[in-house]
């Protein structure tokens, strides 16, 4: 294992503490809106479809590599609307 | 990777704090949408970041298809997010969540038969992380096809047989043993990855058939963390920074998120899992008995109450979802205001298919914020209450929580509906809930049910309470 996976790893451990101390006080009323934003931003994996698909040289690779990019692209874009929607009513309310 | 400038990490960073700001800003009421945005905009950066990276070399058939890709997750994603009715948004979420899993076990699986094939091959270091990409991600693909399915009304009950928990063990046990194989050092067999592909979405759909409707919430949220790790894994394989922090930040999350739902329900994660919900035990609670008799009541005796209540508190459930009841809801308390009756929402943390989802509900229809009160906020005061009106929720209202020890729902938090002066319930029938145990409460002396569809029920009383 080279210096580079340890500093890598050494950002995943500290990603991991500061998702759990972001959302420690939620109101059980944004936990929908939460799941669907959080969902939303994993939709980034449509990045890692884009640098595969790049890469892709047989019919087999470009066709997963396509498929994966359509969901992925359907994730992040579905999820921000989604929860942009969800989140619209909790605005008009609050007069 | 040396050849990536160091400028591309500068956008790293940038989106990281736009991506932990966003989720800060989602858990307050008052930025949440701000909140929503600042994470688009994280995203906005990092593509921005990456794409001209991509065409270091000219224009060519994969970036085409990428362009076609994106469009048409651009458009089935705008299709899904606003065509959606309100009340299916956890089918939604449930629905995007599974295709970002297959796309990451897609995207692990590629790069490890490609890298199978190379010069190279494959350290173990990466062996590990496509692997447990394309486990989790096929994994939280079928799962969550089979939690949406749930959740549109098909095979909601738990599907059980016996020694199904032997059998997933054993399926898992495979798993792991390819997995153990593939990373030994025969990671240039691709059937034997490819088995590992199907049994992993296998083991999604296992996972999830024996778990019950009621807890798809929990599924969801623990599936979406699962995604979000299989994202960050994948990040690993491809070295890209971004991907790691922002799958991360959804795996821990998601996590605590999955925990808080447990516990709003009083159940430890492992029982909602393994303990298929609702079949054995719940049919023996329910054959024990129930004493009482259940007592009917017409709406225009149900208005009457409410017209002359001082206090009325309004308890909705999933019931209220599916019959599309939320405006008719807020009509009933407009009118009941007018009169000068003090109205209260009590909202059960997993009232519903999700927490929030009677929120959500009441926001559409536009019931002000101040109305609606959390359980714990309620109870105190529920016996100062004189009409406690149940609009189709069931097990969080059940007193057999509180009463029966033997009860599978016993020790859940619920909302003390039975202590109002008068219960009335409105249900389509006296069928079971979720948890597919009788409640106590439509035996109790000082309930009435007015039986049939929640919106038909709800204009009866609202117009007779104009009447009165």
């Amino acid at each position: 294992m080279s210096v580079e996976h340890i500093l890598v790893l050494f950002i995943f451990i500290l990603s991991i503490f500061v998702g759990f101390e972001v959302i420690s006080k939620v109101p059980s009323m944004l936990h929908t809106p939460l799941m669907s934003g959080t969902n939303a931003i994993h939709g980034i994996i449509v990045l890692g479809g884009m640098l595969v698909l790049a890469g892709a040289d047989t019919p087999l690779a470009r066709t997963l590599g396509f498929v994966a990019v359509i969901f992925g692209s359907a994730n992040v874009f579905g999820g921000f609307m989604v929860t942009d929607r969800m989140l619209q009513m909790f605005k008009k309310k609050k007069k | 990777m040396s050849a990536t400038p160091s400028i591309l990490y500068i956008f790293y960073i940038v989106a990281a704090v736009l991506f932990i700001l966003g989720i800060k800003f989602l858990s307050s009421p008052r930025t949440a949408r701000y909140g929503n945005l600042v994470a688009a905009a994280g995203m906005l950066v990092v593509f921005g970041a990456t794409i001209p990276l991509l065409h270091e070399q000219s224009w060519n058939l994969n970036c085409t298809l990428m362009a076609i890709g994106i469009l048409i997750g651009l458009a089935l994603g705008a299709l899904g997010a606003y065509s959606v009715k309100m009340t299916a948004m956890p089918q939604m979420v449930a629905a995007f969540n599974g295709l970002g899993g297959g796309s990451a076990a897609l995207v692990a699986g590629l790069e490890f038969l490609r890298r199978a094939h190379s010069a190279e091959g494959i350290a173990p270091f990466f062996a590990v992380t496509m692997l447990f990409a394309t486990l989790i991600g096929s994994l939280s693909f079928s799962g969550s096809i089979i939690a949406f399915l749930k959740l549109e009304g098909h095979f909601e009950k738990p599907h059980t047989f016996p020694g199904q928990n032997f059998f997933n063990g054993l399926v898992l046990l495979v798993i792991l043993g390819l997995c153990g194989y593939l990373i030994g050092g025969q990671t240039t067999n691709s059937t034997a990855f490819v088995i590992l592909f199907a049994l992993a979405l296998f083991f999604g759909i296992a996972m999830v058939m024996p778990i019950g409707g009621a807890d798809m919430p929990v599924v969801i949220s623990l599936l979406n963390s699962f995604t979000g790790l299989a994202v960050a894994a994948d990040g690993f394989t491809i070295n890209n920074l971004s991907m790691i922090v922002a799958g991360t930040l959804v795996g821990s999350s998601g996590t605590l998120l999955t925990l808080l739902m447990c516990k709003a329900m009083n159940r430890p994660v492992t029982n909602v899992l393994f303990g298929a919900f609702g079949s054995a035990s719940g049919s023996k609670a329910a054959a024990g008995g129930v004493a009482g008799t259940v007592k009917p009541i017409q709406a225009d005796e149900a208005a009457l109450l409410l017209a002359y209540a001082q206090r009325v508190v309004i308890v909705p459930g999933y019931g209220m979802a599916v019959a599309q009841a939320q405006h008719q809801v807020r009509e009933l308390s407009d009118e009941l205001g007018k009169r000068g009756i003090e109205v209260q929402f009590a909202i059960h943390p997993v009232a519903g298919r999700m927490p929030g989802h009677m929120n959500v509900l009441l926001a559409e229809a536009n019931v002000p914020y101040d109305q609606l009160c959390e359980m714990e906020a309620i109870n105190p005061s529920m016996d100062r209450v004189d009409v406690c009106l149940v609009i189709g929720a069931n097990d969080v209202v059940n007193p057999a929580a509180r009463e029966e020890k033997t009860s599978p729902i016993y020790g859940m938090p619920i909302i003390e509906a039975d202590r109002a002066k008068t219960v009335i319930v409105m249900k389509r029938s006296m069928a079971a809930g979720f948890a597919g145990i009788e409640n106590h409460l439509f035996y109790k002396d000082n309930t009435r049910m007015l039986f049939g569809d929640a919106k038909a029920s709800l204009n009866a009383l609202v117009a007779a309470v104009k009447a009165n």
